[in-house]
């Protein structure tokens, strides 16, 4: 009530000093404007059209935000688009109710109408073979075509206030008056009531509906109240963002704040901030320009959040992912180029510690070109060091050691599939090329006892063993082949 | 409330409009017609492949193309903007695809994002370019197939053949229909059995773009008349009603175009009746059909299942309900 008060005080001292009709003061009419003075008008917060503006954008971002999580969760999201063209008629009989925009009517007709919508998809679903989107996308065009015979036939009355009526369909921030934005508080408090109280409930049928039900949950009741909020939610947004958007707002900011995060109390905070965010980019937005509607500005900056988290998202984001591949891709290359170089040092008895970039080339049925870059990166990895003018590779410690353990993996596994999984030794090559650059320690470890420190692989050849792997050099001075714990088989 | 409906004369809705201009009311019944028989031959496949909200989609993202054809090419040529919706509709389809298959966002929400972010950039740009763009957000909306008799006739060799506007959505019917024939077998199998289909060597990648192209060259083609979201009900409301009443695609396809034309005829009577929208009018008519094939429909109607219930023992109601899926 206090707002309120120093709202009009506001408004009564706006008009005064500016000394306009208040008509003239709705932002959506001014014609001549700059862009910079409308930003500045807009930052100023001087004209109570852009409080209400920015207030109401935001509060139902924050309501379509906190609903649209459950949408989006439940997979209902064409049912969020079938709900939000099909309020129109009810916006009509709400504005026919007095002839006048009430938002109390406008808001009692569009919700009635919403829940028939939702009656008749669930009376046809049950009772014709038709799909569900068929049915969906039924009701959603004929409750439109209704809706839009009403508007047309109202256009051509002659009586009654039509201002602002045009304004549903694509919406119109600056539209919102005092009256609407009290609406919008109450109902966003209602949401949010209801959500804290329902939560468990919510949560449970959303995510695994036969457990809700196996523990005597009105799963039916809660799937109805949960519209009802939802029916609430895109009727209180029907001014700001129109009827066409209105679904995106339930499923852009929601569906964002699910790339982000795994757990749905912060899904709904994070939904609850991306919409108002949206809103009070759209409610900017559309003020900068005379006439430009503020839905599709909304829903961009709805979009926009959806596109960041798409992109950067730290665990599910398209960028971070390509990052996490593109690093396993380089690691794998780098790996599989120590084990080309354990293969030479191998094929000549470990006689001798350098390995030539030719050598590497042939074994890698490479260019010396390639093979030099390989080398490189080595380099740049401490794997290996480069002598004579780059020609001659040795291995660090270090690059010796993940050369051993790659190659100990591959031989390792080879037996492993052969022994215990029965499969030919001719088999079993490529499936160890992959599993070889991701098995852990301890894996690995195990397998080994479980082949009893098995020294020869499948195909005769000897698998390092632990202790060649810690001894850091290549056995070159050893006469006998490297040896498990125990040299039994 | 009184003035809102006005009186219902039968001589002013259902004779004047066919004596006083006879000229206007058959074009604009004539275009009706076409729209809806072409939207719902289309629709039909999209109802068999449960796309039904992808048609939705499609409609609604073909705006920010028409309006940028616009702008590029500053008229209104059918080549530009057939063009622009045509990437503007397959933008969709691979935004939808890219959403869906590169996060762990589902496809319905994939769907909604990616058309109305889409049709909020063809709104901005329509309402910017306001006055350099000869579309408006009423057009949008309610479409213009009042203003259809308005157009310039096509003349061929002296003979009128009548406003241009129809006689391009005459053309684009019959291509439909055209193509449903050459193709109807692979369609036909690649909607009901996608393995069969990728067994007989049917390419079924192709034939889903090639019905999204169809569906955006229908879509764009219908645009002026009906606007961006009216189209989906023509999509499917002919398919649906059809489906109800018969279970085999070529009885539906014919049941299709006759309820074409019948909520064409009626709806025009509706808006001269009620002077509105004359678009959403045959919309409303149709929806209206619906409801009488779902009440009184041989084989599944309301009514028929009500009386069957009663007369019929249980075995077989269970038998006769898991007859052939349509």
């Amino acid at each position: 009530m206090n707002a309120r008060h120093k709202a009009s005080v506001f408004a009564f001292l706006f008009l005064c000093t500016a000394a306009l009709p208040a008509a003239a003061a709705r932002i959506g009419e001014l014609s001549e404007t700059s862009i910079s003075s409308q930003a500045f008008r807009f930052f100023t917060f001087q004209d109570p059209t852009v409080r209400y503006a920015l207030i109401g954008t935001m509060l139902l971002g924050i309501t379509c935000g906190l609903l649209g999580s459950f949408v989006v969760v439940r997979k209902m999201a064409l049912v969020g688009d079938m709900l939000s063209h099909a309020v129109l008629p009810g916006v009509a009989i709400g504005f026919l109710w007095n002839m006048s925009k009430d938002p109390l009517a406008i808001f009692i007709g569009a919700t009635i109408v919403g829940l028939i919508s939702t009656g008749v998809v669930n009376i046809l679903r049950q009772t014709t073979r038709l799909k569900e989107d068929t049915v969906l996308g039924l009701v959603l065009g004929t409750f439109f075509a209704v809706g839009l015979c009403l508007f047309s036939m109202i256009q051509h009355l002659q009586t009654g206030n039509k201002s602002g009526l045009d304004k549903f369909f694509f919406g119109q921030a600056a539209a919102i008056s005092s009256d609407d934005l009290r609406f919008m508080t109450v109902i966003a408090i209602i949401a949010i009531i209801a959500i804290v109280l329902f939560y468990k409930e919510f949560l449970v049928t959303s995510f695994d509906a036969d457990f809700a039900r196996a523990s005597g949950l009105p799963t039916q009741v809660i799937h109805y109240g949960l519209m009802l909020l939802v029916a609430f939610a895109v009727v209180i947004a029907l001014q700001a963002v129109g009827v066409v958007l209105v679904s995106a707002m339930l499923i852009t900011p929601a569906a964002a704040a699910y790339l982000l995060t795994d757990r749905m109390h912060r899904m709904l905070w994070l939904a609850a901030v991306f919409g108002m965010l949206a809103g009070a980019a759209g409610a900017f937005f559309s003020f900068l320009g005379p006439g430009l509607p503020t839905g599709p500005f909304i829903v961009l900056g709805a979009t926009s959040v959806f596109a960041l988290a798409f992109l950067f998202g730290p665990r599910h984001g398209v960028i971070v992912r390509w990052l996490k591949q593109r690093s396993r891709s380089h690691r794998v290359q780098r790996e599989n180029t120590l084990k080309s170089i354990y293969h030479v040092l191998e094929h000549r008895e470990f006689k001798g510690e350098g390995v030539s970039l030719r050598e590497l080339a042939e074994r890698r049925h490479e260019t010396v070109e390639d093979a030099k870059a390989q080398a490189d990166t080595l380099r740049r990895h401490d794997l290996a060091t480069l002598h004579e003018e780059g020609n001659l590779i040795f291995l660090t410690p270090a690059g010796w050691q993940l050369a051993c353990s790659i190659v100990r993996n591959h031989r390792l596994w080879e037996l492993y599939l052969t022994n215990a999984a029965q499969i030919a030794a001719d088999h079993v090559h490529d499936d160890a090329e992959k599993i070889e650059h991701v098995l852990g320690e301890e894996v690995v470890r195990e397998i080994e006892r479980g082949l009893e420190y098995a020294n020869r692989d499948p195909h005769g050849r000897p698998i390092p063993s632990l202790a060649d792997v810690h001894r850091g050099t290549a056995p070159a001075y050893r006469s006998e082949e490297p040896a498990g714990y125990g040299g039994k088989m | 409330m009184n003035s809102l409906i006005p009186p219902f004369k039968l001589h002013d809705v259902f004779v004047a409009p066919w004596t006083g201009q006879f000229d206007n009311t058959l074009w604009i019944t004539l275009m009706g017609f076409l729209v809806t028989a072409a939207c719902g031959l289309v629709g039909n496949y999209l109802i068999l492949r449960r796309m039904a909200l992808v048609g939705d989609a499609i409609s609604h993202s073909i705006l920010p193309g028409i309006a940028i054809a616009f702008l590029l090419s500053n008229s209104r040529g059918t080549t530009p903007m057939f063009l622009g919706a045509l990437a503007a509709g397959m933008a969709a389809t691979i935004i939808i695809e890219i959403i869906h298959k590169k996060s762990r966002v589902k496809q319905d929400s994939a769907i909604g994002i990616a058309f109305t972010s889409l049709f909020a950039i063809g709104v901005i740009l329509i309402s910017l370019y306001a006055s350099r763009v000869d579309l408006d957000q009423e057009c949008v909306l309610y479409g213009e197939i009042a203003f259809v008799p308005l157009d310039p006739p096509v003349e061929i060799g002296g003979v009128s053949l009548g406003p241009e506007p129809v006689v391009r959505m005459a053309v684009v019917t019959l291509v439909v229909i055209g193509l449903i024939a050459l193709f109807y077998k692979e369609l036909l199998v690649s909607s009901f059995d996608p393995a069969l289909a990728f067994s007989l060597g049917i390419n079924s990648t192709v034939m889903h773009y090639s019905l999204m192209c169809v569906l955006s060259a229908v879509v764009v083609s219908t645009f002026e008349s009906v606007g961006a979201i009216l189209v989906i009900a023509m999509l499917i409301l002919p398919g649906a009603t059809a489906s109800l009443l018969w279970h085999r695609l070529p009885g539906i396809m014919c049941l299709t175009v006759l309820h074409a034309a019948f909520s064409a005829v009626l709806g025009l009577h509706l808006a001269t009746w009620l002077d509105c929208s004359v678009a959403a009018a045959m919309v409303v008519m149709g929806a209206v059909l619906f409801g009488l094939a779902w009440l009184f429909g041989p084989r599944q109607g309301m009514l028929q299942r009500w009386f069957r219930r009663k007369h019929e023992p249980p075995p077989e109601l269970a038998l006769e309900q898991s007859g052939p899926a349509v």
